[in-house]
């Protein structure tokens, strides 16, 4: 069993420190819900697992599948099963949907077996149109140019397609609701959750809002401040946040001006 | 022939070697370039046959077969074929030389006389007074060629001199790949080219050139299309090799109702200079234009690009569109981007757009972050890069040509 396990871990940005220590611990099959305040350091988190060069880790520890994580090139951390749903995707003009999710397929065989020959084009439409259709996304969607053009919800719903396709033993899904209408959310939300049921997917879900957590119900709730986790519980603690916002935990553990 | 030949040398000795205060040459200095000690080439002295001409020249690079093939080593027609079809068309496709003995009422016509005159500068006119070898291509009145044409031009050492005179007569359609190669070796070499497209009314020409060379060698090259009355001319120019390029591209609108299209590609490495200057002349009314040349610079490359737009006072309702962009893969790359218009007719939509830019750490880290190694992750942004300039190339051998090369230099 997979797992991945956060130990006191600091990041900064730009030699400003914005982790202050963060302790998790999540397990393939279980879904933690990551909220805070704009600012409070979640997508920073987010990067810091994916490996973004800009992040740096300055103290503290992840090991992923029993492996020194921070050691790993953001590549080595994809393959080994670890994926990112980007709160703000990037557009790469010129490769197109599919060309990149056929390198991203390839690189996993190659990096198994280097003489692999790489998926065979029928293999790869099919695995395609069917992840697609899960998603209820248009299959013109392939021939396009990746993220370049994309709406905000179209955009989110292609981060999921990859998600469908590389198949992760631990999702991060960086606001993944934020842009998609109703119904896109309902759609990417029960993609994620079958994914979650089919391959015991673990999912760190960073949101500010419950109505993604009424799809994707969470095991365990985090709430992030000032780069610490302030609060711990479980669903309740979601819907608490959901009536009451921020300010009673401003109060209890002041303001990032404060700190 | 020979008076022609004397004439322009006589242009050659009347100018001075262009210098850095020369507008066109400014960031092109010649201080490097040693004229004197380029051998000659064979030169029908020696024995074509015995260079060899690497197997991917000449191959099959369109999905319609090929109906027409003229490979030649030096200017020296090594092996030539044209289809039955095409003869009966009526079309004439043949080494320049042929040309002049079978053809001279023709060639006479059209040679440096509307497409590049020798006194379009220095090297004009020593092409003018040296050219060697090169394609005559001829389409009639109304014809359609059946197939495309192909002319593989390999350069073996020493001083080149192919010339390229493509002429089609109204309503004719063509399509021709120009390719040009020479095998890298340790002495400099030469290459003086000049290409005439003439392409009449209705008629519509589409023409690639593909340059690679190997980087001793030093090009300086003359081109021209004109394009006539509601005619079209789809020019596709891709640049990899030579140690130095100077090209001066021009297409005359001169008809109304007349389209052209540049579309350029260029990848330089090592230490190559690249200086391409292009031009739009838009010499008649209702005339569009759409330019659009990529660059990828590596290591210490350097390239420059300066486009211009003319409309005459009467080229009324006017299009004119030009695009350049750069990509920069190293920190000593180099790339300057100089576009232009001088506008003197009123009723005209121009615009133009130039870039320079680094590759884009955030576009690599995305795809590295589904799993694509670093170094697969920066080729593929860079052919996104050229994605939408080989989408204007219709030919799948070329493109395929085109992006193994690109993959090669990324590294
Ligand atoms: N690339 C960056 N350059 C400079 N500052 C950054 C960068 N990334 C993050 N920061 C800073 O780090 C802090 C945390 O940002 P982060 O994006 O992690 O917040 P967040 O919790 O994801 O907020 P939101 O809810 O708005 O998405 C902010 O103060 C932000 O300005
Ligand atoms: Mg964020």
């Amino acid at each position: 069993m997979t797992a991945l396990e956060i130990r006191n871990l600091h990041v900064s940005v730009a030699d400003q420190s914005i982790l202050k220590g963060i302790d998790l611990t999540v397990k393939q099959g279980e879904i933690h819900a990551i909220m805070g305040p704009n600012g409070s350091g979640k997508s920073t988190l987010a990067y810091a697992l994916a490996g973004h060069p800009f992040y740096e880790p300055t103290a503290g520890q992840v090991i992923f599948n029993g492996e020194d994580l921070l050691e790993m090139d953001a590549d080595e951390r994809s393959r080994a099963g670890l994926f990112l749903a980007f709160q703000y995707p990037v557009a790469v003009p010129g490769v197109t949907v599919a060309n990149f999710l056929r390198q991203a397929i390839n690189a996993r065989r190659r990096a198994e077996d280097p003489d692999d020959k790489g998926i065979s084009i029928p293999a790869f439409r099919r695995l395609l149109k069917t992840k697609m259709d899960m998603l209820g996304i248009d299959h013109k969607f392939a021939g396009r140019y990746l993220n370049e053009g994309f709406s905000g919800g179209e955009k989110k719903r292609a981060e999921i397609l990859q998600m469908a396709v590389l198949e992760p033993s631990i999702a991060i899904m960086d606001e993944t609701d934020s842009g998609l209408d109703i119904d896109a959310l309902r759609v990417v939300a029960e993609g994620a959750v079958r994914l979650r049921n089919e391959s015991d997917m673990g999912v760190i879900v960073i949101t500010h809002y419950q109505r993604l957590l009424n799809y994707i119900v969470p095991d365990y709730v985090h709430i992030l401040m000032n780069g610490r986790f302030v609060e711990h519980g479980g669903p309740d603690l979601a819907l608490k946040l959901e009536e009451l916002g921020y300010d009673w935990l401003r109060e209890l553990y002041g303001t990032p001006e404060e700190a | 022939m020979l008076d022609r030949r004397l004439a322009a040398w006589d242009v050659y000795a009347s100018l001075p070697m262009p210098t850095t205060s020369d507008e066109p040459w400014r960031r092109t200095n010649l201080r490097r370039f040693k004229p004197d000690n380029i051998g000659p080439s064979l030169n029908g002295t020696a024995d074509a046959a015995v260079a060899s001409v690497p197997d991917y020249l000449a191959a099959q690079l369109t999905e319609d077969k090929t109906g027409g093939l003229l490979v030649q080593v030096d200017g020296i027609t090594q092996s030539y074929e044209l289809s039955e079809e095409l003869q009966s068309q009526g079309i004439i496709f043949c080494d320049m030389h042929v040309a002049v003995r079978d053809h001279a009422e023709l060639v006479q016509k059209w040679f440096m006389t509307e497409g590049v005159p020798a006194t379009d500068g220095k090297f004009a006119a020593l092409h003018g007074a040296f050219w060697r070898g090169g394609t005559f291509l001829y389409v009639p009145k109304g014809v359609k060629a059946a197939a495309p044409m192909h002319s593989a031009l390999w350069s073996a050492n020493g001083k080149t001199f192919t010339h390229t005179l493509v002429v089609l007569e109204e309503g004719a359609e063509a399509t021709f790949i120009d390719e040009y190669g020479s095998a890298e070796s340790g002495s400099d070499a030469l290459h003086v080219g000049a290409i005439e497209l003439l392409v009449r009314d209705n008629a519509s020409l589409m023409y690639a050139s593909l340059q690679d060379f190997g980087t001793n060698m030093w090009q300086f090259n003359h081109e021209r299309g004109r394009v006539g009355r509601d005619a079209r001319l789809d020019w596709v120019t891709s640049a990899m090799g030579t140690r130095l390029l100077k090209a001066f591209q021009t297409v005359e609108l001169d008809g109304q109702g007349s389209w052209a299209r540049m579309s350029g590609l260029f990848f330089a490495d090592g230490r190559q200079h690249f200086d391409l200057d292009t031009q739009q002349n838009h010499n008649a009314p209702d005339t569009v234009s759409d330019l659009l040349y990529k660059g990828a610079l590596r290591d210490k490359s350097r390239s420059v690009w300066q486009g211009m737009i003319k409309a005459l006072p009467g080229s009324q309702r006017i299009d004119g569109f030009q695009a350049n962009r750069n990509l920069l893969l190293d920190k000593d790359a180099r790339a300057d981007s100089i576009p232009g218009l001088e506008i003197e007719a009123d009723d005209v939509a121009c615009t133009h757009a130039s870039t320079v830019g680094k590759i884009d750490e955030e576009e690599v880290f995305y795809l590295m972050s589904r799993g694509i190694p670093r170094e697969t992750a920066v080729q593929m942004v860079v052919e996104g890069f050229f994605d939408p300039l080989m989408q204007r190339i219709p030919f799948a051998g070329v493109r395929a040509h085109i992006a193994e090369r690109i993959i090669e230099k990324v590294g």
